[in-house]
């Protein structure tokens, strides 16, 4: 007899970052953390060919196997196995370095290594800063519960 | 093991009546120029009758991926001993520098066929055109628009933060 198939395609996939030429990239382990990078070509299942631009981002152009990547929502236009220049040309165009900026995701990264970074001092004026704040909310709190 | 790409020259002792023999090349993946030399000899005293102790080796230089920064596809053509038989194969890879190739096939031989690398010879090797190759797992990715996302993503634990239980299953998807 034959199958009742059932099997209807997802019209939308789940995923909304790929691994793509132009995609760019967090390299979230190794040497490089921390630096964004932008895949120029994919090698096979694992790894991709990547360049930071070297100019804007710090990374040289390597093969980096994709686990050590964190896909972000950003692509520019570019080519197969785009020419540094040129790679420079579309991110400028893009503007990925003030998108990326603006994201949480950077936003907390740069608060977190800010945070691990402290000194003592450092740590003393956040500490003040947390008091203030909370002593501010508290009396707040507390006058608009007794007029409640 | 990371294989090296070496040149080897080397030719039988030169005597009185031959004081010019031949020289013979061969191109040889070995870890380092000492295994190298290994191989060669190896090879040679197959084919030609000169051994290590007839014989000098008058070169060994290593050759380097003329551009490692461009993926290529490799055929690597082998001989390998089975257990119960001898085969040639064809395999194709994909990678920036035939070095790499060379250790992916090491690998795959050994995974697949558990053949160590003392059994297999290599013979040839080529970059192919992606118009050329055969291969599905690597014709696969010659597409200028390749695009897929990475569906099942294993979180990268540090070890001191490995935990033996955990009350929740690991969450794969990142989008």
């Amino acid at each position: 007899g034959e199958l009742a198939c059932t099997n209807r395609r997802p019209v939308k996939m789940p995923f909304t970052r790929f691994v793509e030429i132009g995609r760019v990239a967090l390299i979230n382990y190794g040497p490089e953390e921390g630096k964004l990078c932008t895949i120029i070509d994919v090698v096979d299942q694992n790894r991709a060919l990547v360049d930071g631009p070297y100019g804007i981002t710090g990374v040289h152009r390597q093969v980096i196997n994709l686990r050590r990547l964190s896909l972000t929502d950003f692509k520019v236009k570019i080519g197969l196995n785009a020419r540094a220049k040129s790679l420079k040309k579309a991110w400028a165009a893009a503007g990925v370095q003030e998108k990326w900026a603006a994201t949480a995701w950077a936003a907390k990264r740069a608060s977190r290594s800010a945070k691990a970074s402290l000194t003592d001092l450092g740590r003393f004026k956040a500490m003040l800063a947390k008091k203030t704040r909370a002593k501010k909310v508290k009396t707040a709190f507390n006058k608009l519960k007794k007029s409640a | 093991m990371p294989m090296k790409h070496f040149q080897v020259v080397g030719r039988k002792a030169p005597t009185e009546s031959d004081p010019e023999p031949q020289l013979y090349r061969m191109q040889i993946f070995a870890p380092n120029r000492v295994t190298a030399k290994s191989r060669f000899w190896y090879f040679l005293h197959q084919y030609k009758k000169m051994k290590k102790t007839t014989g000098e080796i008058l070169s060994v230089n290593e050759i380097f991926e003329k551009n490692p920064a461009v993926v290529k596809n490799f055929a690597i053509t082998l001989r390998y001993n089975s257990r119960s038989g001898t085969h040639n194969m064809t395999k194709e890879y994909r990678d920036t520098r035939l070095t790499g190739a060379v250790d992916q096939m090491y690998q795959e031989m050994a995974g697949l066929h558990r053949a160590r690398k003392e059994s297999i010879q290599i013979i040839t090797t080529n970059v192919v055109e992606p118009k050329d190759c055969v291969r599905p797992s690597v014709v696969q990715f010659h597409d200028s628009k390749i695009r897929f996302p990475i569906s099942h993503r294993r979180p990268r634990v540090e070890k001191r933060f490995k935990k033996t239980f955990s009350p929740f299953r690991p969450n794969t998807f990142v989008g």
